[in-house]
């Protein structure tokens, strides 16, 4: 399988490390007063489509980047990589 | 000064460089390389590469590239982090001084003991290389460098000459593990020479 790093260009699969549901990324503020039902489906709680799923990669033999990779699950085809930092600033994160 | 009785080994544990020639390649080990990492603090983009520029002689270079001139070289490591180097005989002190012009915009860490290099000459170094790792190195030109994993080490490849000269920076503590991985190829690589020149 081939990752299309935005940087680097089409990389081999075997330079990454795989860690799941891109969702982990928006982790739940831990001083609010819904924290404990928040971080139960922070944690526990996935979408486990058949096509289209984001996903979070980690680029460890290589820049060291974390990828946002948008993945069919039915075909294994790739349909665009991003980089996690931009995603999160996307959603107005400051990093 | 303290007066040691100690002698420097190289990666191999040598008192000097190996060099190794198999079919019209050559493997090299270069000790003399001081390395320090160069990472920038948020919000001191400009700030890192004015400074970096001043001592470096050369603009920090973009994705995957190397830029170098007098005695030092800087590559791309990471978004926001370079490697930089320079003769380990007369720059020991590297991260000293890159830290002493950069400042606040950004961060230094040693690496000169933290890596080996090897470097790799020769007509068919494509060929050794091909056998080793995944990267797409016909279309690397020279001066740029990947990072990928070789035998399951992960390695800069530096692009000194396109289809010609190679360098590997690995893991120090594996040196011979890397060695045994170049050495191994090239020998595959001159025995397929022989039978299918």
């Amino acid at each position: 399988m081939i990752i299309p790093h935005p940087l680097l260009g089409p990389r081999d699969a075997q330079e990454f490390v795989y860690l799941g549901d891109a969702r982990l990324i928006d982790r739940p503020d831990g001083l609010a007063e819904d924290a404990a039902d928040a971080f139960h489906d922070y944690a526990y709680l996935r979408d486990n489509p058949a096509g289209e799923h984001q996903e979070l990669w980690y680029h460890e033999q290589g820049d060291r980047s974390w990828l946002v990779v948008t993945r069919d699950t039915v075909t294994h085809r790739i349909l665009r990589a991003e980089l996690a930092s931009d995603v999160a600033r996307a959603q107005g994160r400051s990093r | 000064m303290p007066d040691h009785a100690l002698l420097p080994l190289t990666a191999l544990g040598a008192r000097t460089p190996r060099v190794d020639s198999v079919g019209g390649l050559t493997i090299t080990e270069v000790p003399d390389v001081a390395l320090a990492s160069l990472a920038c603090r948020r919000g001191c983009d400009a700030a890192l590469a004015a400074t970096a520029e001043a001592l470096l002689g050369v603009a920090l270079p973009p994705v995957a590239g190397w830029a170098g001139t007098g005695p030092y070289g800087v590559f791309w490591t990471g978004p926001g982090q370079w490697m930089v180097e320079a003769p380990y005989a007369t720059h020991e002190d590297l991260p000293d001084r890159l830290k002493a012009v950069v400042d606040d915009a950004g961060s230094v860490t040693e690496q000169s003991d933290a890596w080996v290099r090897f470097d790799v000459e020769g007509e068919h170094a494509l060929a050794l290389f091909e056998r080793l790792c995944a990267l797409d190195l016909g279309r690397m030109p020279a001066a740029t460098v990947q990072r990928t994993a070789i035998d399951h080490l992960g390695c800069f490849v530096q692009c000194r000459e396109a289809g010609r000269r190679y360098g590997a920076y690995g893991p120090r503590s594996a040196a011979a593990s890397l060695h045994h991985a170049l050495l191994t190829a090239a020998r595959s690589v001159s025995r397929d020479r022989k039978v299918f020149p």
